[in-house]
């Protein structure tokens, strides 16, 4: 029983090691890194690697990660949500670098390429996400007025991540790329649904309910 | 004996319906415009057309090694007249070079069909699209810039028309 347990354990980490692995490896053989500076190099991969840590958010959320309780779980839901802020910034101010009127164009909305809206739109969400986190005490935010803020900015996060993930012709290969995405959407709608974010009174894994 | 009065009121009149004159023909013509060019309408720069545009790229015969075709039309608006000698800008990320760097950037002329046909690099996506910048700047038309989008990164050849107005 036990045996099980532990093997259950490392097969859920390597199974999400390769989810996020797999596609940043395959990226990392693209033919199209020869005729790119380590800039933009930086910045593709800084994105790739943010869309590693949009799968991680839900799963640690929703406590799928075994090995981790419920406090850790949340600590680093926490601290992975500032690395892909961070991930976010190195992805924008590195084509910023390799593109100044290309990624102008992206951020004020005016790029022809259908894609750059979507990842721009995510990337707002993913600031102001990170920016009420960090004031949420400060603002004495209450556990159910957080989740009314989090959900919408986190459907929009996974969504226009994943949109502008798939559109993009770039380093990633397409099959690994359209599992990383499935597998982000799938993670998002299961703790969405387990953890009944919707509904206005409940218990969340040992949180006591909201105060009225 | 009539007296013609100016007071305010029929300078008031008389001001609108002249407006109002102006207006129906300024509008009119604006009907009537479409139908003149019904023939063929200029061709519009795309948005992102002009991003790393160097001005004055020099006529080449092909851009670095070549292996990959851009290849186009110039006509005039209206009548459609193809364009002869007219000087056709292009650039794009290649395998022999970024956008902005000066190697990646050539011109050609139209020949006296109005059609252009430059040999330059393969294009590659960057920005997440394959494509190429064009850009029509000498002056006696308007200023036009465009970026056709590949179908598909492994395509060797690449179309843009250029359907110039008088500047």
């Amino acid at each position: 029983m036990k045996g099980w347990r532990l093997a259950r354990v490392i097969l859920i980490w390597a199974a999400l090691a390769l989810a996020i692995g797999a596609p940043i490896a395959i990226a990392a053989g693209s033919e199209l890194l020869a005729w790119r500076g380590p800039v933009y190099i930086l910045a593709g991969f800084a994105g790739i690697v943010a869309l590693g840590l949009v799968l991680v958010q839900p799963l640690l959320i929703g406590g799928y990660l075994p090995g981790l309780s419920a406090y850790r779980g949340r600590r680093a839901h926490h601290w992975i949500g500032g690395a892909l802020a961070l991930a976010i910034v190195i992805h924008v101010a590195g084509l910023l670098i390799t593109s100044p009127p290309d990624m102008i164009d992206a951020l004020t909305y005016s790029s022809p390429t259908p894609f750059s809206p979507f990842g721009v739109t995510a990337m707002w969400a993913i600031f102001a996400v990170a920016l009420l986190a960090l004031l949420r005490r400060r603002l004495g935010l209450r556990p159910r007025t957080w989740r009314y803020v989090h959900m919408p900015l986190a459907i929009v996060i996974v969504a226009g991540s994943v949109v502008h993930c798939l559109l993009i012709e770039g380093t990633m290969e397409t099959i690994s790329k359209a599992a990383l995405c499935a597998l982000v959407l799938a993670a998002t709608v299961k703790v969405m649904i387990d953890l009944q974010v919707w509904r206005k009174r409940r218990t969340l894994r040992g949180e006591s309910i909201a105060r009225q | 004996m009539t007296a013609v009065v100016f007071n305010r009121r029929n300078l008031l009149a008389a001001g609108g319906s002249v407006l109002a004159t102006g207006l129906l023909t300024s509008g009119v013509s604006g009907l009537l415009l479409p139908a003149r060019a019904s023939g063929l309408a200029p061709t519009e720069s795309m948005s992102g057309g002009a991003n790393n545009y160097r001005k004055g790229a020099p006529v080449v015969e092909r851009i670095g090694k070549g292996g990959f075709w851009m290849s186009g039309t110039v006509r005039r608006a209206g009548d459609g007249a193809p364009l002869a000698g007219q000087r056709i800008q292009i650039w794009a990320h290649t395998v022999e070079g970024q956008e902005h760097e000066p190697q990646s950037h050539g011109a050609t002329l139209t020949d006296k069909d109005g059609k252009f046909r430059l040999e330059m690099p393969q294009i590659i996506p960057i920005f997440g699209q394959p494509h190429g910048h064009l850009a029509y700047d000498s002056g006696e038309f308007k200023t036009v810039f465009l970026r056709p989008v590949m179908r598909s990164a492994k395509e060797t050849s690449l179309e843009a028309h250029f359907v110039l107005q008088p500047a």
